[in-house]
This record gives structure tokens, C-alpha cells and sequence, in this order.
């Protein structure tokens, strides 16, 4: 039950950031690396100001800010400056790595477990007992369907309909006269602030933050991405936001089944590699088919 | 009006590849004309629409509208006044989006695209209207993505969406180039239909000869970065197929095709 918990708690943390790479990935097409490093540097950015006294809840506005500015950075670089969508989200991504260590005052570790956080604190400790035993996962629950459902309503707007339009033919943006650059920008600051959101709200579940936790993130999140649009989006009606998040959890599922199978910890990046490239090859299959 | 003055464009400057497309080039088109521009490959034909849309950059020379100097503007920019229609079907419209999404996103250039909703309920009747006057039955699949339809279909679609909203300019890229006949001929007598009704100045380029006869109130033949037959008014009118085609026959002679 508590693998299963786990699972599913892990699967939330990690939807919020996948339907950021949703967004970049299968909306605008941009393979964007940076969120390796907006993602940590979302939890960078929660621990310190925790530490400083911040209520928690705020931290995780601001975590997004900073994960925004971040991708407005890769896509200035991208749009402004020219270099190619790969090379741009690799330059981000690189000078991200001081920049997390310059907000945490030059630690590569920085546990925040006496502090109050979103899930510990002394509102959740007064709730009775049956409550407080699935208050994580109800918390975590509530902000991803929060994320999801004005992620969805954004999309039906007019400025969301430009953005799928930019991924969908930016020479259709440009006929409707407007600056294709920029709208992939907002898509890149919309991806990455909710990356960082995503490490932010992590950070306060695990009670710390790591300078590498962020390693793998692109994979995963495109992992959880193709799981999601490819496998659940068959079913019916169901949403491409919704197929992602549960594409994250079922990513996780299959991570924890190949630890629990008796692999040691380390293994865990190789596993993570090994199944997106898993998932890539048989979605690849399917869709030549 | 549009006017292009001392027009100057090289490929591949600097190189051994060097080439001159246009040479103090000028061409003024004026309010209501439909030219329809023909000529051989490599002409300049696209490279003209290009340069008006701002596609791709100019070496020498200004271009203005409505005596307006746009020489510098963005391409996205121009689009405001401009609308293209491509020789690729898939060029205007979004194959993802679903018919009334690309109808209405279409419907909001000009205006701002802020957090309002991006279909408004209330036009839906009026996107039924216009699709309906295609005669493609498109109005009963609004809710069809648009990348399941054929491409006569979406070439349709494209001409509709890019002339929705005010604009003064119409620029037609061989836009039915890549549809068959039939459906050539029905995108074409549509074109014609919008184009009177809306009054827009047109510049259309086509490998057809015939369309360039029949449509239109303007013809331009053009070689080598040349205007070399530029008719309009009833000298226009009384041009054939067969006078193009002579004309045609000379040029490859020259060049010794």
C-alpha cells in the first residue's frame, strides 16, 4: 500500500513538471533541456525562502516566477539570439547549475525537515488521524488538478490558441500578424515555471533540497508525455492534460516495479534512461504501423 | 498601392554563385487591380511575393503601401493589411486545431490575443455561414480537426481564413498548384468570388496559363527579373493563351532550353 502511495505521490510531484514539457514538447516542438535545471532550481528557490521565513504556500508562486524568468531566458537565446532549441535549453541549462548554487548561498544540499511546510505544518498535525495518514497525496491531488484545469482553460483561450497554433504552423502566427517569437517564448516561461513548480513542491514533500536532483528531467518528462498522449489518449475522450498526469504515474509505477525487482539505488538514472528509450522505440513502432 | 522602387536582389552575395535577381526593378500596383503574374521557373515570381511580404530581405531599393515606406517592417507586421495564401495546403491553416478553432482564431487577427475565450459562442453562426458558401459540406465538421481533410478542402479553408478579417492585400502564391483540376477550378472561381466581393487588391502568380488569362484585370509576364509583358485594361482582355505561349517559346529559345 505505501509503494503504491508513493507511486502515486512521486507520480503527482512529477505530472506538474510533465505538463510543462507537455507544453514545449508536444504543443510548441521545442526540445527544451532546461528544465534539468529549473527544476531544482524551483526547490533551490523554495528551501531558501522557507528558511528565510516565507510562508510555504507563497514560496511555490515564486519558485514559478523564477522557473519563468528561466525560460524566457532559453527562449530569448532561441528566438533573439538565434541558436538552435537544443543548444539554447543546454546553455540554460549549464549556467542554471551556478545560479542554483548562488541562490542557496553555495550549498549543494539544504535540508529544510524542522521547517513548516505544505504538507507539515500545524494545521495538517491538528487533522484527525485518518485525515493526516492521506494528507500528502490529497494536497498534492489538489495542486495538480488545480495546474491542470487552468493549464486546459488557458489552451481554449485566445492566447492559448495562438500558442498551439505556433507548434502546430508558426507560419500560420505569423499570417495572423503576430510575432511567432514571441509566443514561443511565453510557451517556454509557462513550461518552466511550472518545472520549477514542480521541483518547488518536491523539495517541500522530501523535505530538502540537491543540487542534481533535477538530473534527468527532460527524459522523464517526456518519458510521462509519451506515455500519456500516446497510450491513455486512445481512450475515448480523455484529455491530452489528463493523459499526461496519469502517464507520469504510470511512469513511476514503472520505475518503482524495476527497483523493487532488487535493483540498488543506483541503478535508478539507468532506469529512467533505459525506459524512455523503452517507450520511445515501441510508440515509434506503433505510430509507423 | 502598392509600390516597389529600384528593387535590387542578389543570391548568394559574395560567393562564386553570385546571382542578380532584380536590377533596379519597380512595379507599381494599384488600389482594386488583380494581376496575375506568370513566368518561368526562377523568374522572380516567388521571390517577388516574398519580398512584399517581407519573407525574406531586400539588398537595395523601397517598397511602400499607401505611400507608407514598409521597407523595414517585419513580415509579421505587414500581415496586418496582408493576406497569403500558399502553394501548400498545409501552409494555412492548423492541422491539429479543429475546423472552428481554425475559423476562429482566424476571425481574431487584428485583435488582441489576451485570455478571452478563443471561440466565441456567438459567431459560430457566422462561421456556418461562411464555410457553407464553400460548398464543401465543411460546415457540419466543425469539430473535425483539420489535418483529416483533403487538401482542396484545407486550401479552401486557408483562403477563407486569411480573408476574414479586413485586409487590403491578397497575395495568391500558386495557390492552386497542387490541387487537381477540378478542385482547381473551384478554388479558383472562389478566389474570384472573395476578391470582387471584398474589393482586395490581388497579385496572384500561377503556372496556369489560362487562369491568367481569365482572371484578373492585369497580366504580368516576367523573365530574368523582368517585367517583359505587362498588360491590363482591355489590351489585358483580349490576350490569349496562345500569346503567352509564343511569348513563352521566345524566352526558352533565348536561353537555349
Amino acid at each position: 500500500m505505501s509503494i503504491i502511495l508513493g507511486v502515486i505521490n512521486e507520480g503527482f510531484i512529477y505530472a506538474l513538471m510533465a505538463l510543462g514539457v507537455y507544453i514545449t514538447y508536444s504543443i510548441l516542438d521545442f526540445p527544451d533541456l532546461s528544465v534539468d535545471s529549473t527544476f531544482p532550481m524551483g526547490a533551490a528557490v523554495t528551501a531558501t525562502l522557507i528558511l528565510a521565513g516565507v510562508p510555504p504556500f507563497l514560496t511555490l508562486f515564486l519558485a514559478f516566477a523564477a522557473g519563468a524568468l528561466a525560460g524566457t531566458v532559453t527562449g530569448l537565446i532561441h528566438v533573439k539570439l538565434k541558436v538552435r532549441d537544443l543548444l539554447s535549453g543546454i546553455i540554460v541549462m549549464t549556467g542554471l547549475y551556478s545560479i542554483n548554487l548562488a541562490i542557496t548561498g553555495n550549498k549543494a544540499n539544504l535540508p529544510i525537515f524542522s521547517q513548516d511546510t505544505i504538507f507539515e505544518n500545524p494545521f495538517i498535525d491538528g487533522l484527525p488521524s485518518a485525515v493526516s495518514e492521506y494528507s500528502t497525496v490529497l494536497i498534492l491531488f489538489l495542486i495538480v488538478l488545480v495546474v491542470k484545469v487552468l493549464l486546459d482553460l488557458y489552451l481554449q483561450t485566445r492566447s492559448g490558441y495562438l500558442l498551439r497554433a505556433a507548434g502546430d504552423n508558426e507560419a500560420l502566427v505569423t499570417a495572423l500578424a503576430k510575432d511567432k517569437g514571441t509566443v514561443k517564448i511565453l510557451g517556454l516561461a509557462l513550461a518552466n515555471g511550472l518545472t520549477a513548480l514542480s521541483g518547488a513542491v518536491y523539495c517541500q514533500q522530501k523535505g530538502f533540497f540537491e543540487i542534481s536532483i533535477g538530473t534527468g528531467t527532460m527524459v522523464m518528462g517526456l518519458a510521462s508525455v509519451i506515455i500519456g498522449t500516446r497510450v491513455f489518449a486512445r481512450f475515448g475522450k480523455l484529455k491530452a492534460t489528463t493523459a499526461v498526469i496519469l502517464g507520469t504515474i504510470v511512469y513511476k509505477a514503472c520505475v518503482a516495479m524495476a527497483m523493487a525487482a532488487g535493483l540498488q539505488t543506483l541503478y535508478l538514472k539507468l532506469i529512467t534512461a533505459l525506459l524512455f528509450l523503452i517507450i520511445l522505440v515501441i510508440s515509434e513502432r506503433k505510430r509507423r504501423r | 498601392m502598392l509600390e516597389l522602387k529600384h528593387i535590387e536582389k542578389y543570391y548568394n552575395q559574395g560567393t562564386v554563385n553570385e546571382m542578380c535577381l532584380f536590377e533596379d526593378f519597380n512595379l507599381t500596383i494599384h488600389q482594386g487591380e488583380f494581376v496575375s503574374v506568370v513566368g518561368s521557373n526562377g523568374s522572380g515570381k516567388t521571390s517577388l511575393l516574398n519580398l512584399i511580404c517581407g519573407s525574406i530581405p531586400l539588398d537595395g531599393g523601397r517598397i511602400l503601401i499607401n505611400n507608407k515606406d514598409i521597407t523595414k517592417m517585419p513580415e509579421f507586421k505587414r500581415q496586418r493589411i496582408i493576406g497569403r495564401v500558399y502553394q501548400n495546403p498545409a501552409m494555412g491553416t492548423c492541422p491539429n486545431m479543429t475546423i472552428l478553432e481554425n475559423m476562429a482564431i482566424a476571425d481574431t487577427k487584428g485583435k488582441s490575443f489576451n485570455l478571452k475565450k478563443g471561440t466565441d459562442r456567438q459567431r459560430i453562426g457566422h462561421y456556418r455561414e461562411l464555410l457553407s458558401s464553400l460548398g464543401l459540406g465543411l460546415e457540419d465538421k466543425l469539430e473535425v480537426k483539420v489535418g483529416v481533410l483533403s487538401g482542396g478542402q484545407r486550401q479552401a479553408m486557408a483562403l477563407l481564413m486569411s480573408t476574414m478579417t479586413p485586409i487590403e492585400f491578397l497575395i495568391l502564391d500558386e495557390h492552386t498548384a497542387a490541387l487537381d483540376p477540378k478542385t482547381a477550378e473551384t478554388i479558383m472561381e472562389l478566389t474570384d468570388k472573395i476578391v470582387k466581393e471584398k474589393k482586395l487588391t490581388t497579385i496572384m502568380v500561377t503556372h496556369n496559363l489560362r487562369y491568367a488569362v481569365e482572371y484578373g484585370n492585369r497580366l504580368i509576364m516576367m523573365h530574368q527579373g523582368h517585367c517583359i509583358i505587362d498588360k491590363s485594361g482591355e489590351e489585358k482582355a483580349a490576350t490569349k493563351v496562345e500569346d503567352l505561349l509564343e511569348q513563352f517559346n521566345e524566352i526558352s529559345i533565348e536561353c537555349g532550353n
